[in-house]
């Protein structure tokens, strides 16, 4: 735990030691501030709505772009090798670098509870469906952070590492979408696979133990996955 | 004893990059792993520290197997590796701290453990400054600082002066004899002056084999049988055959062979078996056979020799 925490301290603070995370958080919030802004001055409702449709949909990119780097640039200078003999086990690294890209999304999201806390002002808003999708975008971003991070240990390159991040993290998002061309035996399996579908269920504000449990087992299988790509080395 | 391989091998695909190797190196040695780039020293360093995992084999750090007990051979192990890496975006002090709270060391002992790295690698100049922004040199202390901030029993040091100007491969050269003196210390090197300046066993890698193990003055005395006289002579009328028998003929010389002919002279290279000089029975046979010496020189083998005789096979 303690190892955990060291790693996680070293990674947020590289995060905001670079520009990355300004980059992207301001990007974030000017895209959600331009959806929120216009679903409010322009359609005059006082929602959520818009804001939390688009979040999943910049976090195709966002989420890529903040953990390209967690594993492809130590291999690349080297300092995987340091880390991975120090008396530390590979999954504390691991938890520690998912933690603190988790912890940076968090910051983000955090960051448009401004527009909820302005709409409180404006008229009735529905608590249950706000929470709801918190932490349903949360699970998400979880699940889309392993995927970074697995990505981002297969290569030394962090814009390869981004494309199979993207990649992967599009597929997932995109399954919802196509489901309706696929036949009716194969889609009800598909939709459970589905990123979109469980957040959906989650955002109307009914936490469900199936989706809660989609969300971990997929963070988990990915936690995994990524330990497996950095003990390759032993046996290759 | 401090660290101990046994029948150690690893693959690389279907190549044997270190292959079957053993040896022991007792506490307080300061070994030098000396071989040509990819002979095996990088691959068997890096199973030493359990960054991989060996083929077949065994390696024991203070009798702790590398395999099952990794965390805790970790725990004894100061490690520099190849190429120095380090974290460019952080301070100096930053950075020890953050390896010295990954080694382990206590809470209340990290400043002082900091402070003393600090002044033990002389970076009191640079302790506030990215590490990113240093030269060379200074690099390659904070990556000596960072090996040891655990004071660890056994120190792994991979190419330490590689990239560093002569000034400051004397000064870091310095650094390790000094921490030498309390600690097991193995460092490799493909530069033969370091392993004569710093260490006191060699260990020759080619191949991923050893092929010598003794001190640098032993590893001279053993191959100093092998003394080589290179002679020349004019090449008035010579038969080749018969002064190559005649030279052969010569006590305690082993084998003679001609190494080059032009129109003028023969030259020939004569490898001596003891360490006897046989300059004179040279000069007189030759003499009594009429022909004339243009040249006769008599080479020692330096430990350069040696390593370029067991590294080109």
């Amino acid at each position: 735990m303690k190892n955990i925490l060291t790693i996680f301290r070293k990674e947020l603070r590289s995060y905001f030691n670079s520009p990355v995370a300004y980059i992207v958080l301001i990007v974030f919030l000017i895209i959600t501030g331009w959806f929120f802004t216009s679903s409010l001055f322009l359609g005059g409702v006082v929602t959520m709505r818009n804001v939390f449709d688009i979040i999943p949909f910049i976090f195709l990119f966002f989420i890529p772009a903040i953990s390209m780097r967690t594993f492809s640039e130590e291999k690349k200078s080297g300092t995987i090798e340091l880390l991975l003999t120090k008396p530390i086990t590979d999954t504390d690294i691991v938890m520690g670098k998912f933690l603190a890209a988790l912890t940076l999304t968090g910051i983000a999201l955090a960051f448009t509870l401004i527009y909820v806390i302005s709409l409180t002002f404006l008229g009735k808003i529905d608590t249950a469906s706000i929470i709801g999708s918190y932490i349903g975008l949360l699970l998400m971003s979880g699940i889309y952070i392993g995927i970074g991070i697995f990505a981002s240990s297969l290569t030394e390159n962090q814009v390869v590492a981004f494309i199979i991040s993207f990649l992967i993290v599009f597929a997932l998002f995109l399954l919802n979408k196509v489901l309706i061309f696929l036949p009716t035996s194969l889609a009800s399996v598909l939709e459970y696979i589905s990123i979109d579908y469980h957040f959906g269920n989650i955002a109307r504000g009914v936490i469900d133990s199936r989706n809660i449990i989609y969300y971990l087992s997929g963070i988990t299988i990915f936690i995994l996955l990524t330990k497996a790509s950095l003990e390759k080395r032993k046996w290759l | 004893m401090s660290i101990k391989v046994e029948n150690l091998t690893k693959y690389y695909g279907t190549q044997a990059a270190v292959d079957n190797i053993s040896f022991e190196i007792n506490t307080g040695e300061i070994v030098g792993f000396l071989g040509p780039n990819g002979a095996g020293k990088s691959t068997t360093m890096k199973m030493i520290t359990t960054y991989l995992t060996p083929n077949a084999g065994k390696i024991y750090v203070n009798d702790l197997n590398t395999e099952t007990e990794s965390l805790n051979v970790r725990k004894t192990i100061g490690y520099l590796p190849e190429q120095n890496p380090l974290y460019l975006d952080m301070n100096v002090l930053d950075y020890l701290e953050f390896a010295a709270e990954l080694e382990s060391v206590p809470k209340e002992n990290i400043s002082k453990s900091i402070s003393r790295m600090v002044d033990v690698c002389g970076l009191g100049d640079v302790k506030h400054k990215d590490i990113g922004e240093l030269s060379k040199g200074f690099k390659q202390r904070v990556g000596l600082a960072q090996a040891m901030i655990h004071d660890p029993d056994v120190l792994i040091l991979d190419e330490p002066t590689s990239g560093l100007d002569p000034n400051q491969i004397i000064e870091i050269r310095k650094l390790i004899r000094q921490l030498g003196k309390e600690k097991t210390l193995v460092l490799s090197t493909h530069i033969l002056q370091e392993v004569e300046a710093t260490c006191d066993r060699v260990l020759i890698i080619n191949k991923g084999q050893i092929v010598a193990d003794g001190t640098p003055d032993s590893l001279q005395e053993k191959f100093r049988g092998q003394i080589q006289i290179s002679l020349t002579l004019k090449k008035d009328n010579i038969d080749r055959d018969v002064i190559l028998k005649a030279v052969n003929s010569i006590r305690s010389i082993e084998k003679a062979r001609i190494s080059k002919e032009d129109d003028k002279s023969f030259h020939l290279i004569l490898a001596v078996s003891k360490g006897e000089d046989v300059r004179e029975d040279i000069f007189r046979k030759i003499v009594s056979m009429n022909h004339v010496i243009l040249g006769l020189h008599q080479e020692e083998t330096s430990l350069e020799d040696i390593f370029r005789q067991l590294t080109t096979k």
